[in-house]
């Protein structure tokens, strides 16, 4: 067994929701570089220029990047061999959200009831995955995640006579039904296969792999690379204003599924897709 | 055409606009959201004034993040617009002049933009930081326990956005996307 102390994990929480709102990965950069070089569209190549321009402010004068600073979501993978001491894991990733939020500057979005709509005035509580895995380490990953986009996102309960051809319409479907709305570009990320809710944890996941990683999967790769071919020749562009970039990368995961099943989950990303790992 | 405006806007300017116009904004604009736009309706109904006299108002939809000490705000960019369509055609026949958003809207407020002569306009989503910047004070004027979502006075300097819906009905997200599409 391996201890670790609540307050090594709330002082770590804090720092990834400060550092996951004011910096993007390298990888996400890098993508919306290259999309500024690329881009046909003169407005889009200005807004993208923009982005860029705003990320540089973000990082420099610690302004966060977009003002909707997410709802947090953390995946957790627990080493089964790993001992919390000081309180519930749970109540310490809180903690964490609450400081970084306040001490960080951080917009609180969130509201305490789904109807009676009060603010909890601390950004709690965030939304937590957990996995249990082997060994004596705590793997923490943060992705703070904006409502334009998460309002964008769909789940299809396919059936498996539509296959390869109706996941692909359903994607590309979400992502027209999304357009301007969802702050392109964006990242897709879809999750296929598993039952209703396994899905939905699969796109979301899916956002958190480096958007210049394709899947290890031949075919799913292949899917991912002619889906963001043809996202790419919507139209819908830079800001939804028109242009040839509408979005970054396109992430799939798959799962197992039910011999009656196809689920479909497309979880959208604005290009400010943001997410941090620490390990403890 | 690039054009500088001054806010709140005068008709005449409003009826100049045409979709596809980037401008810059000088002047005063007020920010609502959701939970703004729900209060203001509830004024509405039960016969109470607004917090500001929308004639030729420009309500920007953002709601900022907490700002530093020594700064007049955090990061302020644009939210999703079509939230607040269900509330915006009654600000519109009170004169509302212009809002400040991004994403579609409804065939309900673009109709109510057309009838009442106003405007749309989009701003960068996702560009907080950036347009910060151009803010140059902030004052809650009404709504205070709602926190972000409170109504905001600010004081902006070339705010940068770009027509999307004018007086005759253009939608810049329908057309535009139309000359990239090959889909």
């Amino acid at each position: 067994m391996r201890n670790i102390l609540t307050d090594k994990i709330i002082e770590t929480v804090k720092e990834m929701c400060i550092e996951a709102n004011h910096f993007l990965a390298p990888d996400m950069k890098e993508a919306l570089e290259r999309a500024a070089v690329s881009e046909r569209s003169p407005l889009g190549k200005r807004i993208l220029s923009q982005l860029e321009e705003n990320l540089s402010i973000a990082g420099k004068e610690m302004i966060p990047i977009c003002q909707d600073t997410g709802m947090a979501v953390f995946f957790i993978e627990v080493g089964q061999d790993v001992h919390i001491e000081g309180g519930a894991l749970s109540d310490a990733v809180n903690e964490g959200v609450r400081r970084g939020y306040t001490e960080g500057y951080l917009r609180k979005s969130v509201v305490s009831d789904p109807l009676i709509r009060e603010n909890t005035k601390d950004n709690t509580p965030a939304v937590i995955h957990y996995d249990i895995v082997p060994g004596d380490r705590l793997k923490i990953t943060i992705a703070p995640k904006g409502f334009g986009s998460e309002n964008m996102s769909r789940i299809f309960m396919l059936k498996p006579a539509d296959g390869e051809e109706g996941v692909k319409n359903a994607v590309l479907g979400a992502v027209k039904d999304a357009g301007p709305n969802a702050c392109p570009p964006m990242v897709v990320g879809v999750g296929i296969g598993g039952t209703f809710e396994k899905c939905a944890l699969l796109a979301k996941k899916a956002l958190t792999r480096p958007v210049n990683e394709r899947s290890g999967i031949p075919y799913v790769r292949d899917m991912e690379e002619e889906l963001l071919e043809r996202i790419n020749k919507t139209g819908i562009g830079p800001g939804g204003l028109g242009g040839s970039t509408t979005a970054l990368a396109v992430n799939i995961e798959t799962y197992p599924t039910h011999i009656a099943g196809l689920p479909v989950a497309v979880n959208i990303c604005c290009h400010v897709n943001r997410h941090v790992v620490r390990e403890i | 055409m690039e054009k500088h405006l001054s806010a709140p806007f005068q008709k005449e300017e409003i009826l100049s606009l045409r979709a596809g116009d980037p401008v810059f904004i000088t002047g005063t604009v007020y920010t609502a959201r959701d939970a703004a736009h729900k209060r203001m309706h509830e004024a509405l109904l039960s016969g109470r004034s607004l917090p500001f006299d929308p004639e030729g108002q420009v309500i920007y939809y953002m709601g900022p993040s907490p700002a530093r000490e020594g700064r007049p705000i955090g990061s302020a960019g644009p939210t999703t617009a079509s939230r607040m369509d269900r509330y915006t055609p009654e600000l519109l026949k009170l004169g509302l002049g212009g809002m400040i958003g991004k994403g579609k809207r409804s065939l309900e407020v673009k109709q109510a933009i057309r009838e009442n002569g106003a405007v749309y306009l989009a701003a960068i989503g996702g560009a907080g930081a950036l347009l910060s910047k151009a803010v140059l004070s902030s004052e809650v004027i009404a709504y205070d326990d709602l926190g972000t979502e409170a109504i905001r006075k600010l004081q902006v300097k070339d705010l940068p956005a770009v027509v999307v819906i004018d007086t005759e009905g253009n939608d810049l997200y329908e057309t535009a996307i139309g000359e990239y599409a090959s889909e």
